[in-house]
């Protein structure tokens, strides 16, 4: 009986903090954020969460954060955002592309708390999408790559087998290939998005297979130290955040994810109570995707070749994907002159022409 | 299909190199096995070894001092368990996961100044014309220190086991503690001895990965291998040797995989990458299942609370 008694009393407060949770009324703005890898991985999350600290700094006392860092893929997921919407959450940041469909299922019992989730393309009334156009720094890096080859090989660690991912690998070698036709590209798939050891010897496996110039789509930093153990003979790039600390080499140059101004647009949003739903996708010209400084490893032709194309882009210039472009089998995607539209480019799943790998499903 | 790009030799000798931190994880944790104690935190000694290594091989320039503090590191923390399990009886598996997350949380903040810090260099070992000749050079003569120390261990491990008084005392603690409190034996020393062997050898495997294999230091840059020599004692079915053979395997398909990869084989993706744990699994299994004994090779006393009132 009493188990019975004190079982209703915790579903009662469940619910009354359900109830409560995003109208906030006299207390502070509660955001939450999910991170797939821990602050401190020098990348991917410790951009997010500088994002996070800047909404911190930004408001004030009007704003209270929370994170949770580490938090798998899947099932576990769902568990870590329930719980950050029953302490009260009116705002919640889920950092990567598994939290999609648990994002979307406790947004579902959840419908007073905002939901944020990045990379994906599932939205509903309390669940909006935000994603940043790597594809772009991509392009801008894939350049320098083409150009800084002297065994013609590129290398890329990719996690998983998503339309972010694919774009990345595309991007980058469509740009390489345009400076330096001998240019092939091996891509390396790790299958996780911060597993250092693994990171690291997926860089040395490339090394040994004659690969000099290494683009990651992970989180760490160790294929930066792995490529630094080469002195001088291999170069990197940083990414999602500068990774300076291996400039000038093997570090040349980075790709940084800037997430601090959305981040910061959509707590001010909510503090308004003029939160809507929707999809944000910026790039270089918003400012969302930074190139960071390009190393003096780099010829100075090289370097503004680089920069002119991140001008272009930036302007609106030029698009990454403008045809003619083939894909992997040889049938045409883009005529002459087309670019590709967004829907194309968030479903991507198969390799532009010229690369011989396959994408596995 | 070209796999011309892939140097066999260097692929062995990444092999052996990949596969050092499980091995010396395994290698302490099949000892502490042996004597009748289940760690489960061997993910949170790696990691504070890793830590303890780094920060000190920072500090003062020289790597061997780092792995010397790394080992001291991990044994302080296996310690705790150590206490907490021998002399106030508390459940080994729940101490053991506890241990796991309070390792990852403080090497965390031990690691807070740490990060995108690079580690002094350790050089491989330099044996002359020894590490010169063709191929058996690569394979065998020029490693860190540190691989030959992990070898040593498992060599030296083995033979304590199978030849040594302590061995036997050790073996037998592990297999019926009240029959060796009986003869004399300190069960608790025995056990609070081989926790901190564990933990030494745990804390070496974390050092090994941020100073040698990575190097540098990430929070929770283990990533689960930790739990990897857990199963891979297991399914070595506690012999030395057997422990040897199953880090290198798997270390030899995780490098193997990703070389593959990197040549550009066209195999699918997602088999090569399940490839170190289903291969593991596999072989594992079948060297333990010639004996039909094998499934009665665990160590008797394993994870049970010893009390010499009882």
């Amino acid at each position: 009986m009493k188990k019975r008694t004190f079982l209703a009393g915790v579903a009662a407060t469940a619910l009354a903090t359900a109830a409560f949770a995003g109208s906030h009324g006299d207390g502070p703005v509660k955001a939450g954020f999910i991170y797939v890898g821990p602050i401190g991985d020098g990348g991917w999350t410790y951009q997010h969460d500088q994002g996070r600290l800047a909404v911190e700094a930004e408001f004030g006392d009007q704003v209270e954060t929370v994170y949770q860092e580490t938090v798998p893929e899947g099932a576990d997921a769902e568990r870590a955002i329930t719980q950050m919407a029953l302490q009260g959450a009116d705002i919640i940041f889920t950092t990567s592309f598994g939290y999609m469909d648990p994002t979307i299922n406790v947004a579902a019992k959840f419908p007073n708390v905002k939901f944020e989730h990045a990379t994906g393309y599932k939205t509903a009334d309390n669940v909006a999408t935000y994603d940043a156009r790597f594809y772009e720094g991509r392009a801008v890096i894939g350049t320098i790559a083409g150009h800084m080859t002297e065994s013609n090989k590129i290398g890329y660690i990719a996690s998983f087998p998503i339309p972010e991912v694919i774009q990345g690998i595309n991007s980058a070698y469509l740009h390489a290939k345009k400076v330096n036709p001998d240019v092939e590209m091996s891509v390396v798939w790790v299958y996780t998005w911060f597993d250092p050891a693994k990171e690291a010897d997926a860089a040395k496996a490339l090394i040994e297979n004659g690969v000099d110039v290494i683009m990651q789509h992970t989180d760490s930093t160790a294929p930066q130290a792995a490529a630094a153990e080469a002195e001088g003979t291999v170069y990197t790039f940083g990414q999602a955040s500068d990774m300076g600390a291996y400039a000038p080499v093997p570090r040349i140059s980075s790709i940084i994810d800037e997430w601090s101004p959305y981040y910061i647009e959509r707590v001010r949003a909510v503090l308004d109570g003029t939160w809507e739903s929707g999809r944000h996708w910026g790039g270089i010209a918003e400012g969302e995707v930074v190139i960071g400084e390009i190393s003096e490893a780099v010829p100075e032709e090289v370097r503004a070749e680089a920069l002119a194309l991140r001008d272009a882009i930036a302007a609106g210039e030029y698009h990454p994907f403008t045809g003619p472009i083939n894909k992997q089998d040889g049938t045409p995607w883009l005529a002459e002159g087309e670019v590709a539209t967004d829907e194309e480019l968030l479903g991507l799943n198969f390799y532009v022409e010229g690369i011989t790998a396959e994408i596995p499903n | 299909m070209d796999l011309s790009s892939i140097n066999p030799v260097l692929l062995v000798a990444s092999l052996m190199v990949a596969s050092t931190p499980i091995l010396l994880a395994a290698i302490g944790e099949l000892v502490v096995e042996k004597s009748g104690v289940l760690n489960l935190g061997v993910e949170g000694m790696m990691i504070v070894g890793a830590v303890c290594g780094f920060a000190t091989a920072v500090a003062t320039g020289s790597p061997a001092l780092g792995f010397v503090v790394a080992a001291i590191g991990g044994a302080v923390l296996s310690s705790l368990f150590g206490v907490l399990t021998q002399f106030l009886l508390s459940n080994q598996v729940a101490t053991g996961l506890a241990l796991t997350l309070f390792g990852l949380g403080i090497s965390a903040l031990m690691g807070q100044g740490y990060v995108g810090v690079r580690p002094p260099s350790s050089p491989r070992l330099d044996l002359g014309p020894l590490s010169d000749l063709p191929v058996v050079g690569r394979i065998l003569f020029s490693h860190h220190p540190m691989v030959y120390l992990s070898l040593a261990l498992v060599a030296g491990v083995w033979w304590f086991l199978r030849s040594t008084r302590g061995g036997l005392v050790l073996r037998a603690v592990g297999e019926s503690h009240d029959a060796a409190h009986a003869l004399g034996y300190s069960v608790v020393t025995v056990r609070f001895a081989a926790i901190l062997f564990g933990g030494a050898c745990a804390g070496l495997g974390g050092a090994f990965l941020s100073l040698v294999i990575v190097p540098q230091w990430t929070e929770g840059m283990t990533a689960g291998q930790g739990w990897i020599a857990l199963a891979i004692v297991v399914f070595a079915s506690w012999r030395p040797w057997r422990v040897l053979i199953g880090a290198y395997l798997f270390g030899g398909v995780t490098v193997l995989q990703l070389n593959l990869q990197a040549a550009g084989v066209a195999i699918p993706v997602e088999l090569l990458s399940m490839s170190p744990y289903l291969i593991t699994i596999a072989v594992l299994v079948i060297i333990s299942s010639d004996r039909s004994r094998a499934a009665l090779n665990a160590p008797a006393s394993l994870g049970r609370v010893f009390h010499a009132s009882k």
